[in-house]
């Protein structure tokens, strides 16, 4: 029998979040760069129009998901590949948690934008 | 009947004359993960002058739009963007074992596709304003 060269354990919940992760920015991704490149060109974009996209409820909850799942999908797929490059021990442990630290981070980062972006303000 | 096939350590770069088109994939999968995880922390930082105010927000990306070099890099981003998406869904198909006789052919589509969608998109990077 072959073996299993991915750092993933078999089934595990990472691997199915990232896959499913993957499934949703595949589209968001797609949409976010037509919408702000292509139906509206990135060097006409303002604050004003900014805020009246992030002011619709729809679009609001697609960019928060977009934001929070490719923080996820982008700092597990970091450890995934340095795990697979060989990182072991007290060094994986401390990636494993600086990564986790800088996730967060970003992801609150991400909603205080949002909330600022829909018109709200943070003192 | 299954067959094995040793092909050594996947970390081991000084062997990528011998790299299959898997093996090509999974590692422009990998570096066009790098730029994009990099690029999102990037991304978010640049969009928090928001919080600075309208003002902030719109002088710094009018600032950058303004520039030819960020709009290069725009294209560079959709390119690494279009085959992330492109091979990741090849990947999604795989990991349900479907099309595993032709991962090959559509890492080559991954490729070709990436590069239609980009060259096609160069004018529309390049329209608006400038500095």
């Amino acid at each position: 029998m072959s073996e299993r060269y991915s750092s993933f354990e078999p089934k595990g919940t990472r691997w199915l979040l990232q896959r499913l992760t993957a499934a949703f920015l595949v589209i968001v991704l797609a949409f976010h760069f037509m919408q702000l490149h292509f139906v509206n060109h990135a060097a006409d974009v303002t604050f004003a129009g900014t805020s009246a996209r992030m002011s619709q409820p729809g679009y609001f909850a697609a960019m928060v998901g977009f934001g929070l799942t490719a923080t996820f999908h982008g700092v597990n797929g970091v450890y995934n590949g340095l795990v697979n490059q060989g990182l072991d021990g007290t060094g994986k442990r401390v990636v494993k948690y600086g990564l986790i630290v800088a996730g967060l981070l970003l992801s609150a980062q991400i909603l205080r934008l949002a909330f600022v972006m829909a018109g709200g303000s943070i003192s | 009947m299954s067959q094995s096939y040793d092909r050594g350590l996947v970390e081991d770069f000084g062997r990528w004359t011998e790299f299959s088109a898997g093996m090509w994939a999974w590692i422009f999968h990998k570096f066009t993960g790098w730029v994009l995880v990099g690029y999102l922390f990037t991304h978010i930082a640049v969009l928090s002058t928001a919080m600075q105010g309208s003002d902030a927000y719109n002088s710094t990306i009018q600032g950058l739009e303004g520039l030819l070099l960020v709009r290069f890099l725009e294209v560079g981003l959709l390119a690494v963007a279009v085959f992330h998406i492109l091979n990741g869904i090849r990947l999604l198909f795989v990991d349900l074992g479907l099309g595993l006789e032709s991962q090959d052919r559509t890492f080559y589509a991954s490729l070709v596709v990436t590069g239609v969608i980009v060259v096609a998109s160069i004018p529309t990077f390049l329209m608006g304003k400038l500095a």
